[in-house]
């Protein structure tokens, strides 16, 4: 826990989100710090996905948010979503089918790793580390459910976000596949130091972050 | 949406508009007619004539006639050195208004306008303010051979005596389409009356344009000549009290006739294109159409069966002819009456009678012409359709514009449903 | 991209305005430019004094009602039975390239079909009936009732609005209705009705409202099927306007403004009429009356929708047909002889035309394609719900009748200087296709799924790359078909094309309207038949493109 840790946090101050005559989340403060990860639970329609929304910067009408959010120094509230490096990671991969699973790798890359094959190298030798060597060229439509999800992760990682948002990523896999996952993407999450919300309504999951629990009513 | 169009046969349409122009450009105009009989020899003339361009300003409209103005340009080239030089209008007042603001403007040499194919109201206007170069066509050689005594639409335009201010080169003439497959010419009408007693016979099977049309007006004007008690009322314009009485007959032969025609008479083809798709189709046995050669040229066109013919009225049918003028500043009037004398040459005639040309009647009198120039004028070998030389009576003049606006007016009102 | 929204609204909706302030001006007597200066209500007077205007005036409201009414019948009965049918579903498989013909095509065509010496009597004769010659006194084209134009108009009103149902039904969930209904032992077409229908209505009532405001008040269509003594009101007015009498213009105006608010009252009482129907439609459905007439009319209704398919497909054949005819006359059914004749002769001409109506095409719907687009984008960037307002501002170039406000239209292009060219026209065709690329776009935009943007944004690009490298395609086939359809509306324009282009723009549509009264069916059916093929070609372009594109990702098929 140095100096330097602490410029990665992310902390939550204050916030509040609800729809118009109902309050969801009320004065909320987290922080969350890095490699640490923060699982929200809660019953359907009580906020959670709000919340990673709006630590996106997706939130919008009918809901009114207000509160205050930083991500190390920074603040990002009010900053608009591209520019808050904050990872997304949904229930379904949501691999952009125009692409081959390259190009959506490519896709989140950095600007600052410039030249086509330094990028191409790049994107390779993430596949390598996943285990997928040499799916760079394959339609992702052509990939079963787990292939999908890793490549999915390894996308949003290459970008080189400063934190990462899970919202039920593990839901849509088998059981099998799910604690493979899951231990898969806390372990990237870890390594990379990078703080880490989770949403998710299965308590395995909970536990499997070996972090504080949020729960919403 | 205003496209200004004349009819196929030059007749400026729109004379409400017109004469609304003419008026508000009276208090410009200075008045006072310019009579400048041409008096020189026709040598003269035509040496005068030699290595000028003649700018004739002409309705453009129809491929065809330009390409018969063109030919008319190749052969004055040849003959005597001139050229000519098409104008393209839109609507012949456009050459009209031209005359008349380089008069306002002061200029009465080297007009612009050397020639215009022109007739009716348009002519009209300019000789009314004395904007016409002439009389000139008595200097013309070929001006005798024009027929004056059964063709009288090329003396008098539209009620107005031509008085030699315009030279005729074609000729329109109502005729009755057939299809002598299903008819045989001894029984059909020869007058009016006879025409009701046959639509009477054979019900659905004639019909004719919507009277808005100019055709379908001249279906009625030709039915007025015949029952109208006094036709000669006709050249005067019509009033309140001359037109009851003129027309009553016609009213009351139409409501006999209107049951009897295509459709019940509640429905009329808009055009005469329309018509003409009617008798083609099977649907009706005869139609009113405006130029003699309309069945020679739909048949080599596969627009009518090869059996249609064309016959007319016994006492002649409502013909109109379209002329040439030259205005009074023109730069090349030598030029220009070279050329208004060729278009009166047999072999221009014989050549704009050829339906696979123009189709147009000759203004000429065929007596008047010597043996070998009467035989240019016989049809070429398969040719189908045209009317035998005297075949269909005497030209009768157009009534007075003020006619066909009352009767397009009075029968809409008593036959729109 | 937020001044999408604003521009979008003022290119489309101010010529509306200010045409229809053009219009109403005039009508009253003020139109200085040919001396009328002071308010009266003269234009009024004499348009009330013309000969059977009365008449028209029901002809227009008779012919609108009917095939509306007649349409939607129609329509419906085919998608309640289409569940059940397979035929129906192979059906409307191509109703899409039906809609991409232009009307006057179809109407054109039809018109040869059911003449009294059309195909269909040729068909029969003179074998079954003994006609060598069509029998005189039968009269189907230009009836008096206005049957042949209601027909004409069915021929493509009918897919319209069974397209604009099928639409509608997805956001439904049908098959679980009519599995249910079925279940209380209500048969196909009686339970679609009673349950599926009040829940669809709703979305269908703007397209029922322009198909309405379309067929009491189209020129075109009238000009080649309606009768011409007296015509359709909207007709009288386009031929007042035409009127070499330049007095002619107030009537006009007044014939005009008359046709607007006979579209209104209708529409109004439309509406009063759907609360009576939802009145009396709950008593039926509360009766619980299992078997009654519904059932059969439905089948009659969706035998009739595959006989207009079936009369809009032959429309064209014969056209072609024509196109390349010789000499065809009553009674033989094909043509005696066949030739290329007159696609030679009309070859130079032809090609012009086309280049002109083609680049229109292209230009306007490109146009209305990158600002729907734009529009679309900046609805989604401040994350606003699509609004019903929207849609009604996006319909009200197709609820008013063309006639009212293209010659005021016309006075303002005169104003700016651009009347008569090029230009002009473009902005007057954009007018009506961007509703409808708009509206083709609209849906399948709001359908997908808005996590794949934010995935983009999440990933650190920019809204601006997030459209155009994510959004823009992934919706390539529903782009595409946006555009076809706005080509296709394009195309299928007359009074714009007249009146913006002051008569001196042709385009496939303009001639063949002109054609169609002239004797040559040879040179019309090369026009109509081009006229007919031109959105399509593109419409199949819009539909292969992109499958070809993406043929290695078949997560786009």
């Amino acid at each position: 826990m140095t100096n330097g840790a602490d410029v990665r946090a992310l902390r939550l101050v204050d916030v509040s989100i609800g729809l118009p005559g109902r309050v969801l989340i009320d004065a909320l403060s987290v922080d969350v710090e890095p490699g640490r990860i923060v699982t929200v639970m809660g019953p359907s329609g009580s906020g959670k996905s709000a919340l990673l929304s709006w630590i996106g910067g997706f939130l919008g009408a009918p809901f009114e948010a207000r509160g205050e959010l930083f991500l190390g120094a920074r603040r990002l509230d009010g900053v608009p979503a591209h520019a808050r490096r904050v990872g997304i990671l949904f229930q379904d991969d949501l691999l952009f089918p125009h692409l081959s699973v390259a190009g959506n790798l490519l896709f989140g890359l950095p600007r600052a790793i410039a030249g086509r094959r330094e990028r191409s190298a790049a994107v390779e030798r993430a596949l390598d580390e996943a285990g997928l060597a040499g799916f760079g060229a394959r339609d992702p439509a052509t990939l079963s459910g787990g292939q999908r999800a890793r490549v999915a992760l390894l996308r949003t990682l290459l970008a080189q976000p400063q934190a990462l948002l899970l919202d039920e990523p593990f839901g849509k896999l088998d059981a099998a596949l799910r604690a493979d996952f899951r231990r898969f993407v806390f372990e990237f999450a870890r390594r990379a130091g990078l703080p880490t919300v989770l949403v998710t309504h299965d308590a395995a999951d909970a536990e499997a972050t070996e972090g504080p629990v949020i729960a919403l009513s | 949406m205003r496209n200004p169009r004349t009819t196929r046969f030059g007749v400026a349409r729109g004379s409400n508009a017109l004469r609304a122009l003419a008026s508000s450009l009276l208090f410009l105009m200075t008045t006072g007619a310019t009579a400048a009989p041409e008096t020189r020899s026709w040598d003269a003339i035509t040496a005068a004539a030699r290595g000028q361009t003649v700018y004739w300003n002409a309705w453009a409209g129809d491929e065809r006639t330009n390409a018969f103005i063109a030919w008319v340009g190749d052969e004055v080239k040849k003959r005597h050195g001139v050229t000519v030089q098409q104008v393209n209008l839109k609507d012949t007042a456009e050459a009209v208004t031209r005359v008349v603001s380089e008069k306002t403007a002061g200029r009465d040499r080297d007009g612009s306008v050397d020639l215009i194919w022109i007739n009716g109201p348009n002519f009209w206007a300019l000789k009314d303010k004395g904007l016409l170069h002439g009389p000139f066509t008595q200097a013309m050689p070929n001006y005798r051979l024009v027929d004056v005594t059964n063709k009288r639409s090329n003396v008098v335009d539209f009620t107005v005596p031509v008085d030699g201010l315009e030279s005729p080169w074609r000729l329109a003439q109502v005729v009755y389409v057939y299809d002598s497959a299903r008819h045989r010419p001894e029984g059909l009408p020869r007058s009016i009356n006879a025409l009701l007693e046959w639509s009477r016979a054979n019900p659905g099977r004639l019909t004719h344009p919507t009277v808005r049309n100019f055709l379908g007006a001249t279906f009625l004007k030709q039915a007025l000549y015949e029952l109208a008690p006094t036709p000669d009322v006709l050249q005067s314009p019509a009033t309140e009290a001359t037109f009851a009485a003129t027309t009553a007959p016609l009213w009351a032969w139409y409501d006999k006739l209107r049951p009897t025609l295509w459709g019940a008479g509640k429905e009329f083809p808009e055009s005469g294109p329309a018509q003409r798709q009617l008798l083609n189709d099977g649907e009706i046995d005869m139609l009113i159409a405006f130029n003699p050669s309309e069945a020679a040229t739909a048949i080599a066109n596969k627009l009518l069966p090869p059996t249609a013919r064309v016959f007319g009225m016994a006492n002649g049918t409502i013909g109109n002819t379209s002329f040439v003028a030259i205005p009074y500043n023109a730069a090349h009037k030598e030029g220009a009456m070279v050329v208004a004398n060729f278009l009166l040459d047999p072999v221009a005639q014989a050549r704009q009678q050829d339906p696979t040309v123009l189709g147009n009647a000759t203004v000429l009198d065929l007596a008047k012409l010597s043996e070998a120039e009467r035989a240019l004028f016989a049809p070429r070998a398969g040719v189908v359709g045209l009317p035998r030389p005297g075949e269909l009576g005497r030209v009768l003049l157009e009534p007075h514009a003020s006619w066909m606006t009352r009767i397009t007016a009075e029968w809409e009102k008593r036959y729109s449903r | 991209m937020r001044l999408a929204p604003p521009l979008t609204i003022t290119l489309f909706l101010v010529p509306v305005a200010a045409g229809l302030i053009g219009t109403a001006l005039p009508a009253f007597g003020v139109l200085p430019a040919i001396g009328g200066r002071a308010f009266s209500l003269e234009a009024w007077r004499a348009l009330f004094a013309q000969p059977g205007v009365l008449t028209s005036i029901r002809l227009s409201v008779q012919i609108g009602l009917l095939a509306t009414v007649l349409s939607l019948a129609i329509a419906l009965s085919f998608c309640a039975l289409m569940a059940e049918r397979a035929a129906l579903r192979r059906l409307s498989a191509w109703i899409s390239p039906m809609l991409a013909t232009p009307h006057v095509a179809v109407a054109v065509g039809f018109a040869f079909l059911v003449a009294p010496s059309g195909w269909l009597v040729r068909l029969v004769s003179p074998e079954l009936t003994g006609w060598d010659r069509p029998p005189a006194g039968l009269v189907t084209v230009r009836d008096g009732a206005g049957l042949a134009m209601v027909a004409g108009l069915l021929l493509k009103e009918v897919p319209y609005l069974a397209l604009m149902t099928l639409a509608a039904l997805n956001q439904v969930p049908h098959r679980a209705l009519r599995m249910s209904t079925a279940a209380l032992g209500y048969r196909a077409a009686t339970g679609w009705f009673k349950v599926v229908l009040p829940l669809v209505y709703s979305q269908l009532r703007l397209p029922i409202f322009a198909v309405l405001a379309f067929s009491v008040s189209t020129v075109e269509v009238g000009l080649i099927l309606a009768p011409g003594n007296p015509p359709p009101l909207a007709v009288l007015a386009a031929r007042w306007f035409a009127d070499y009498d330049l007095q002619r213009y107030f009537a006009a105006a007044a014939a005009a403004l008359l046709q607007l608010l006979v579209v209104v009252a209708l529409l109004a009482s439309w509406l009063a009429a759907e609360r009576i129907a939802a009145r009396l439609g709950t008593a039926w459905c509360e009766r619980g009356v299992r078997i009654g007439w519904t059932e059969g009319l439905a089948r009659i209704g969706a035998a009739s929708g595959a006989v207009t398919f079936a009369a809009g497909v032959a429309a064209i054949a014969l056209m072609l047909l024509w196109s390349f005819a010789d000499a065809w006359r009553f009674p033989a059914a094909l043509p005696e002889q066949l030739g290329l004749a007159n696609w030679r002769a009309q070859g130079p001409r032809v090609l012009g035309v086309v280049a002109d109506t083609a680049s229109l095409a292209l230009c306007t719907a490109l146009v209305a394609l990158l600002l729907s687009i734009a529009c679309l984008e900046s609805e989604s960037r401040r994350d606003h719900p699509p609004t019903r307002h929207a849609m009604w501002l996006a319909y009200a170039p197709l609820l008013v009748p063309q006639i009212a406000f293209l010659y005021g239209f016309q006075v303002v292009l005169v104003q700016l200087g651009i009347d008569g060219r090029w230009l002009a026209v473009a902005w007057s065709h954009f007018v009506f296709v961007l509703p409808y690329v708009f509206l083709s776009l609209a849906d399948p935009w709001h359908a997908l799924d808005v996590r794949y943007p934010r995935s983009a944004a999440a990933l650190g690009v920019t809204p601006w790359q997030a459209l155009w490298r994510v959004r823009v395609p992934m919706l390539a086939r529903p782009l595409g078909v946006a555009f076809a359809i706005g080509f296709a509306v394009s195309v299928g324009q007359y009074l714009p094309t007249l009146f913006a282009g002051a008569g001196r723009i042709a385009t496939l549509t303009t001639e063949a309207v002109t054609l169609s009264s002239g004797g040559d069916r040879r040179v019309l059916g090369v026009y109509t038949f081009l006229q007919a093929a031109l959105p399509l070609v593109v419409y199949l372009a819009a539909l292969i493109a992109p499958a070809l594109w993406f043929r290695h990702r078949k997560g786009m098929a």
